[in-house]
């Protein structure tokens, strides 16, 4: 299937009705998730906090979604060499970095009430998603940096790939050190024993936010495909 | 219902502004993913037709 | 064998001479250290401890900063295009002039670690440790930051993006680094710890080189 995708004129012509459909299941999975989840009877130990829950941890799974994205992107465009792939892993990096700093954020802001602090660095969840967020930017910073764009597009890759294998890593590192320090009692309402009240609501905001990345990315691809065709016809129109 | 749904306590400070942070941060990338589509489709197609023409 | 070592030679002896060396990270490692109690005030329970944790965090910024020019200076006067069409693989080369940093820079460093935590307040009994930590972890620093001094080949800046770049992904070594030096300071079992961060040192070592590589060929071409 993705090598029918992979010539740029018909991933337009896929993507130009794929993005809006992935939007409008976006917002009514969303709509759904939070109609529900904010009709859910308050939790007996966080009370009404409960209900950042269904915005907070929606937007850290996308957060992680969108870095396997664009270590997928950037592994496939290493290999074959691919200019769609490479503006698909481009493209991953800011959405990835906006919804990690909305995780972080709304993170801190449902940790306050319980914990008492705006930030716990007990929260082993959290301590990889500010990680994570450093990724997104030093990604993005090196992209920014290097002028050649095929230069540009090997390094990213590169940086990707070596954070795709560390990745793991860190998030066993943090986990590991927040058990070697476990003094608090660490909210996790985000366990396997979530009451069902909740959990599907989660789950419904959780493939909410999913289709919402869907289909930013997809639209961001476009919006690639678009400048490096304009980039390259105002090349060859300067050299006529 | 749905007034149960909007109530948030004493919790409102905290719970407002998490769904406003992360309308904020879905409002960014709509708007700027969008705009961005727009203006490369609009160039790309202009060149094309100068080109063409 | 003798191409072999004759490359050894030479970068162990760049990077004794660029740009100082071995002085000028320690110095600069000393130098920072010294922001510590200026900023947090005298008082010796509070420096005593976090020394460990800041002497370790001071370390890693050091090794960093002085391998700002691994690649640059060959870059730039053309002996990285010979070394790259010479009998050794770049990969090799790559992991020469790591391996090189982290003998001129890095055992200084790790020697001046313990002195420096115990010039902060530290116990004296947490120095060897602190000794063994900042050596491998010294190893961890070398590889990837010169995975992100290869990548920044391409943008002609150094510094402060090689930093950015590389210091999310330092995550693992400084938390089990930071943990075996807490460990053994408060009597708890440090071993894992250790071997962790010695499995990741060894780790960087058989794996940056391919990226090394691979970014220097990208900046090349």
């Amino acid at each position: 299937m993705f090598s029918a995708l992979a010539n740029p004129a018909r991933f337009m012509a896929f993507s130009r009705w794929a993005a809006p459909i992935l939007g409008v299941i976006a917002v009514g999975l969303i709509g759904a998730g939070l109609w529900l989840g904010l009709n859910a009877p308050p939790d007996y130990q966080q009370g009404e906090t409960v209900k950042i829950m269904f915005i907070h941890v929606p937007a850290a799974w996308v957060a992680m979604l969108a870095y396997a994205c664009l270590g997928g992107a950037s592994f496939i465009s290493l290999v074959f060499r691919h200019a769609l792939a490479d503006a698909a892993a481009k493209a991953a990096a800011p959405l990835g970095a906006a919804f990690t700093g909305v995780a972080l954020v709304t993170g801190s802001l449902w940790g306050r009430p319980m914990w008492g602090a705006w930030w716990v660095w007990g929260d082993a969840r959290l301590v990889s998603v500010l990680v994570l967020f450093l990724l997104f930017v030093g990604y993005m910073a090196l992209r920014a940096s290097i002028e050649d764009e095929a230069k540009s597009a090997r390094a990213a890759e590169i940086l990707a790939l070596v954070g795709l294998i560390n990745l793991p890593i860190i998030k066993f590192s943090v986990e590991w050190w927040n058990t070697l320090h476990q003094g608090e009692s660490i909210m996790r309402a985000g366990g396997p024993t979530l009451a069902p009240a909740y959990l599907t609501p989660l789950l419904l905001a959780g493939a909410g936010y999913s289709a919402a990345f869907g289909a930013l990315w997809l639209e961001r691809i476009r919006a690639e495909v678009w400048r490096r065709r304009a980039t390259s016809l105002a090349l060859r129109a300067a050299l006529a | 219902m749905t007034l149960e749904a909007l109530s948030a306590g004493k919790y409102a400070a905290y719970i407002w502004p998490a769904y406003a942070v992360s309308a904020l941060g879905f409002a960014w990338m709509i708007l700027d993913t969008l705009a961005r589509a727009r203006r490369w489709k609009r160039r790309a197609h202009r060149l094309e037709g100068e080109e063409e023409g | 064998m003798s191409v072999l070592a004759v490359l050894v030679r030479r970068e162990l002896s760049l990077a004794w001479t660029r740009g100082g060396g071995a002085l000028l990270a320690v110095g600069f490692f000393v130098a920072a250290a010294v922001m510590l109690p200026l900023a947090l005030g005298p008082a010796p329970e509070r420096l005593a401890a976090v020394s460990g944790g800041v002497t370790w965090v001071v370390l890693s910024l050091a090794s960093l900063l002085s391998l700002d020019r691994m690649f640059e200076r060959d870059f730039d006067d053309g002996a990285l295009d010979l070394l790259a069409l010479g009998p050794l693989p770049l990969e090799i080369v790559a992991a020469v002039k790591c391996l090189a940093q982290w003998t001129v820079s890095g055992a200084p460093l790790a020697i001046a670690a313990p002195v420096v935590a115990v010039g902060l307040g530290g116990p004296v009994a947490l120095a060897p440790m602190i000794l063994v930590v900042a050596g491998l972890g010294g190893l961890s620093f070398a590889f990837l930051g010169g995975t992100g001094a290869a990548l920044a080949l391409a943008s002609h800046r150094g510094g402060l993006l090689i930093a950015l770049v590389v210091l999310p992904l330092l995550t693992p070594p400084v938390i089990f680094g930071g943990a075996a030096i807490a460990n053994f300071g408060s009597g708890l079992p440090w071993s894992a710890a250790l071997c962790l961060l010695a499995a990741y040192a060894f780790a960087c070592v058989a794996l940056t080189p391919f990226s090394m590589a691979g970014a220097c060929r990208n900046a090349q071409s």
